[in-house]
């Protein structure tokens, strides 16, 4: 039996699928991750096609299919889209987002993905409202995305002995902040700035992430970056392509 | 799951463009049941199209010679290219009848999802031939670049990248695809009036 749903959500990814069909990734706020196919929406006379495009916000209506729901309605909530793709390295963060995002969220386990959605929602709007660095919207949704996972880095306390900080040394590996006594080979000595924007990033505390320097958040998006990746199972494709491009 | 060689025939059928595990399975079958003369013709074309057809040292478009037929063609202007994602975008446009110049195929879009940045497209072969120092240099300093990237994400985007790229060239007007293009088409599904409308009111973007 196929039944009929409503929700709303942003599109994360579209595959080809035959000669005009394609096959859409969303994040939806009730439904968790869906894939759904979107028929005839390439031929471009198909107005529709432009709003199940990535970054989209959108409002879908959708019946369950045997293998693949299928959309049988769309509305446009938010066209994010055309912010982010005006500009290339807003774009490419925004990759990285989406990406994230996919690979946070499975598609049996939903339930828990509305912080997720929530996160998503607000850093496509940032990125398409084009205010803030794109870098540091990007960063602030990966801190706060691993810390939903459960595996955001420490950033006070000692991520091995919890000793209250702050510390010096930072190990991705040892999962964030450690002390001089934990601290294994390797760790890295970021200084307190570096300490302080990945704290203000992951509280949202805006006015000090955009006071940050040049050389303090190239250091940040590093550890940043590291720290998702060493927790990915895959490495994520498009964060080695994310264009970073510091406006102090 | 079938055995031996018609199992690894529907996997293969499988990883084609289009072709879901169903359609696979038809495809083989089909085969099977087919002419023996049938099949061979098939085999010796899928294995000309690997070794006969290159791609043009000048435009990347597909070619059966060193040169494709635009970049051979004197008529065709030189001074004007129409940058294109696919070979088969090349055909959407010639079917306009509205385009005289020559063609730029990047062999693409930039997808960092799909791990595509601008090292894996034909970007650096373009500014050699905007440079002057691509393999038709001789044929006189080109002074428009129409972008006719598919209107959808990946292709706004790789607009926006060669768009920056481009826009300090001296004496280059870069030009985008007029609307009409409903964003999230592809181009080769655009009606030859829709194109070649677009052709006509492209917009200047630098
Ligand atoms: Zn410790
Ligand atoms: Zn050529």
């Amino acid at each position: 039996m196929s039944t009929l749903y409503r929700d709303t959500g942003v599109v994360l990814r579209v595959q080809k699928l035959g000669e005009a069909d394609r096959i859409v990734t969303l994040l939806t706020r009730r439904c968790g991750k869906i894939r759904a196919v979107a028929k005839g929406v390439r031929r471009t006379r198909s107005r529709w096609g432009a709003r199940l495009e990535p970054f989209n916000h959108v409002d879908v209506q959708c019946y369950t299919g045997r293998s693949l729901d299928v959309i049988t309605q769309c509305q446009t909530l938010d066209a994010f889209g055309s912010g982010v793709v005006s500009d290339y390295a807003r774009y490419t963060a925004g990759c990285a987002i989406l990406e994230t995002a996919d690979r946070l969220v499975s598609e049996e386990g939903h339930g828990d993905s509305l912080r997720v959605y929530l996160l998503l929602v607000g850093a496509v709007r940032a990125l398409a409202g084009r205010e803030r660095d794109a870098s540091l919207i990007l960063d602030a949704f990966l801190l706060r995305a691993m810390s939903h996972a459960g595996w955001a880095p420490s950033i006070t306390e000692c991520a091995k002995c919890a000793a209250p900080g702050p510390h010096r040394a930072f190990s991705v590996q040892g999962g964030g902040a450690v002390c001089d006594v934990c601290r294994p080979p390797g760790s890295v000595l970021p200084g307190p700035e570096t300490f302080a924007l990945l704290d203000a990033l992951l509280h949202g505390d805006w006015p000090v992430a955009d006071a940050a320097d040049a050389p303090t958040r190239r250091d940040t998006s590093g550890l940043v970056a590291a720290h998702l990746q060493w927790h990915m199972e895959r490495q994520l494709r498009s964060l080695p392509l994310v264009e970073r491009v510091s406006r102090p | 799951m079938f055995e031996g060689p018609v199992q690894d025939l529907i996997d293969e059928l499988g990883r084609l463009p289009g072709v879901g595990p169903k359609s696979a399975q038809r495809i083989a079958f089909h085969l099977l049941a087919a002419d023996a003369a049938d099949v061979t013709r098939l085999q010796e074309v899928l294995q000309k199209v690997k070794e006969g057809v290159q791609f043009c040292e000048v435009c990347g478009n597909v070619s059966e010679r060193e040169r494709c037929r635009y970049c051979a063609d004197a008529r065709r202007d030189p001074t004007i290219v129409c940058v294109v994602e696919e070979p088969r975008d090349v055909l959407a446009v010639e079917r306009t009848r509205e385009f005289k110049g020559r063609y730029h195929v990047l062999g693409g879009a930039l997808d960092p999802l799909g791990g595509i940045g601008p090292d894996a497209l034909r970007i650096r072969e373009l500014l050699a031939r905007l440079g002057g120092t691509g393999p038709a240099s001789d044929e006189g300093d080109i002074g428009e670049v129409i972008i006719a990237t598919d209107p959808n994400t990946e292709g706004e985007a790789t607009a926006t990248y060669l768009v920056r790229l481009l826009k300090d060239f001296p004496g280059l007007s870069v030009t985008r695809l007029a609307s009409g293009l409903p964003m999230g088409g592809d181009l080769e599904f655009a009606d030859e009036m829709t194109l070649g409308r677009a052709l006509a009111g492209r917009r200047a973007l630098s």
